[in-house]
């Protein structure tokens, strides 16, 4: 008979990885860095743990499906179990990670990637592993220093980054939640994907807005974190 | 300083009230008496405990029930309680009666963070967690408390994302010292966070139902997003795993949508993913929420719907719809009452 012990040492597919780098890239905001073992598609997710006491959880991957470290965008959860020890975590320490999987995966077809936070590490990953053509990507912060990686992606996307702040200002950044941007946009695309990663209220909120506007409900994907 | 509640506290954390007070530990027997098995509301009225427990109790604690603020009734019978909870949000009841039972459906969390598209508690987004207390009383401050045969936790909220409060409130609702319910008569309802699923089949002995609403992953992942993160495999291969014994149930909730989940291709896959699972699936008529895309599907396809899994050997039940004229698809009520607020 299963037992929740036994559930948390049989996660088979739990390796033991060293860490490689940790770096906090925004307050409380840390990027995690590991070698990489398996191939994965982008988008798709790991679970994490720092022991077998504790049920693993689940994070997007935030880098290219071509480079040789896997890293991991996290946030500390005050009074969390993990964060704050992923967190604690330096060079040389042992993490435990599964192999990747889940259907979130991006492709080459035309999408709206929709983020707030750090639901960005999916959309990431697939902007390093070369799939951003054809893309739009919204990312909502509430703060300005919450724009993970903007450099890079400003660069690169050009105007089809678009940056949604809802508590503070900037010249080049819309001044509102995602969904008061996505209002703002006239013609959604009917035919493309929907791409949606951040916590449940702003999924479910995109998500009836494009449904709304028109977006058949097959065409959106959503990753909520839990 | 707010006091805290007594009503939702297990036995062993009574006797630890009862040894920071300087109470005899008996008392910790007198009080889930109080609080569990008599109708009574205050500690004033737990007569068997001295003036001075008492006192000594009140400074720090207050019983701890919460009574509705409204009630809706259905023409066929069925209620629907709107509770406040401590935070100052809404969370819905619902009392369904049925020959000689009466069935309460409770919440397990306010709001959910879940995202299924069919649900209306998705729309609120996540409120809070609910205490084992604040669900317990969904049954104790209910007039028909003392007549619940069934409890369903299929309210709003994911109870495995709230586990160890649904797990207390499951050990108090079945505890000799609580409500003594046989653990059969109470069914825990998820959409399949694993590390919870596993948890649970291991600490309770309550009947599970799995939110299974379509056998494909592909189409699974739009209608559920937890697909990603706990794809229906390796729910049902953990399922599989256990040994239910023959008193213990495991169902399958099924929303039949049209033309949607409900074409033989569907029939055919759930025949094969339930293979070696002794189960009963439990077919549900969809009645649309606002802004939803899906629809029902019709009678006649429902039934055809069923029948083709029993031919394949599958019990399934429709499940019979209740209360639809007081909105007792869960969520309706209280996302209006947060709105109006």
């Amino acid at each position: 008979m299963a037992k929740a012990e036994e559930y948390v040492k049989a996660e088979r597919e739990l390796f033991e990885e060293t860490i490689v780098n940790n770096v906090e890239i925004s307050p409380g905001v840390f990027l995690l860095s590991v070698k990489r073992r398996f191939d994965f598609l982008p988008g798709q997710v790991v679970k994490l743990a720092v022991d077998r006491v504790q049920p693993p959880r689940i994070y997007s991957i935030c880098s290219g499906n071509h480079e040789q470290e896997l890293r991991i965008l996290f946030n500390i959860k005050e009074g969390g179990y993990l964060t704050p020890k992923l967190a604690a975590l330096i060079p040389g320490d042992k993490v435990l990670v599964s192999q990747p999987y889940g259907g979130f995966a991006g492709s080459a077809k035309s999408a709206w990637w929709i983020a707030t936070g750090t639901g960005i590490a999916p959309f990431y990953s697939m902007f390093q592993s070369g799939l951003a053509d054809n893309k739009v990507l919204v990312h909502g912060a509430s703060y300005l220093n919450q724009f993970y990686f903007e450099d890079e992606l400003d660069w690169a996307m050009g105007k089809n980054y678009r940056r949604c702040c809802s508590r503070e200002q900037s010249c080049d950044v819309f001044h509102g939640r995602v969904t008061d941007y996505l209002r703002t946009v006239e013609n959604l695309p009917a035919d493309v994907e929907y791409y949606l990663c951040g916590k449940a209220l702003m999924v479910v909120e995109v998500r009836d807005l494009l449904i709304s506007r028109g977006i058949p409900y097959e065409n959106i994907i959503a990753e909520i974190y839990f | 300083m707010e006091k805290e509640a007594l009503f939702g506290k297990t036995l062993e954390e009574l006797q630890q009230v009862c040894v920071e007070l300087g109470l005899p530990k008996f008392t910790a027997n007198q009080l889930t008496d109080w609080l569990y098995k008599k109708p009574v509301s205050s500690i004033d009225e737990m007569t068997n405990l001295s003036k001075k427990a008492r006192e000594l109790l009140s400074e720090k604690y207050t019983f701890g029930l919460i009574d509705p603020t409204r009630v809706q009734e259905s023409r066929d019978g069925t209620k629907k309680y709107l509770f406040p909870t401590i935070h100052g949000k809404y969370i819905e009841t619902a009392m369904i009666p049925d020959k000689d039972r009466k069935t309460v459906c409770v919440s397990s969390q306010v709001g959910c963070k879940m995202g299924c598209l069919f649900c209306m508690t998705g729309k609120q987004g996540f409120q809070g967690q609910l205490t084992a207390g604040e669900i317990v009383n969904q049954i104790r401050s209910i007039p028909e408390w003392e007549e619940v045969s069934n409890i369903v936790y299929m309210g709003m909220g994911e109870p495995f994302d709230n586990l160890d409060e649904v797990l207390k409130s499951t050990q108090i609702l079945t505890s000799e010292w609580g409500f003594a319910m046989s653990p059969r008569r109470i069914t825990v309802s998820s959409i399949g966070i694993v590390p919870g699923l596993v948890r649970f089949l291991n600490e309770s002995d309550c009947h599970l139902a799995i939110s299974l609403h379509t056998p494909f992953h592909d189409e699974r992942q739009k209608l559920m997003p937890v697909e990603i993160a706990y794809p229906l495999e390796e729910v049902l291969r953990e399922i599989r795993n256990w040994d239910f014994g023959r008193q213990r149930r495991v169902s399958f909730e099924y929303i039949v949508f049209h033309g949607l989940n409900d074409t033989p291709a569907h029939v055919k896959e759930m025949a094969r993913v339930l293979d070696g699972i002794k189960c009963r699936i439990n077919l549900i008529r969809f009645h649309p929420i606002p802004d939803t895309p899906l629809k029902g599907t019709d009678e006649a396809t429902l039934q055809e719907f069923k029948d083709a899994l029993e031919r394949k050997g599958i019990t399934t039940t429709i499940r019979a719809s209740r209360g639809q004229d007081i909105y007792a698809a869960c969520g309706l009520l209280s996302t209006k009452t947060l709105m109006k607020n």
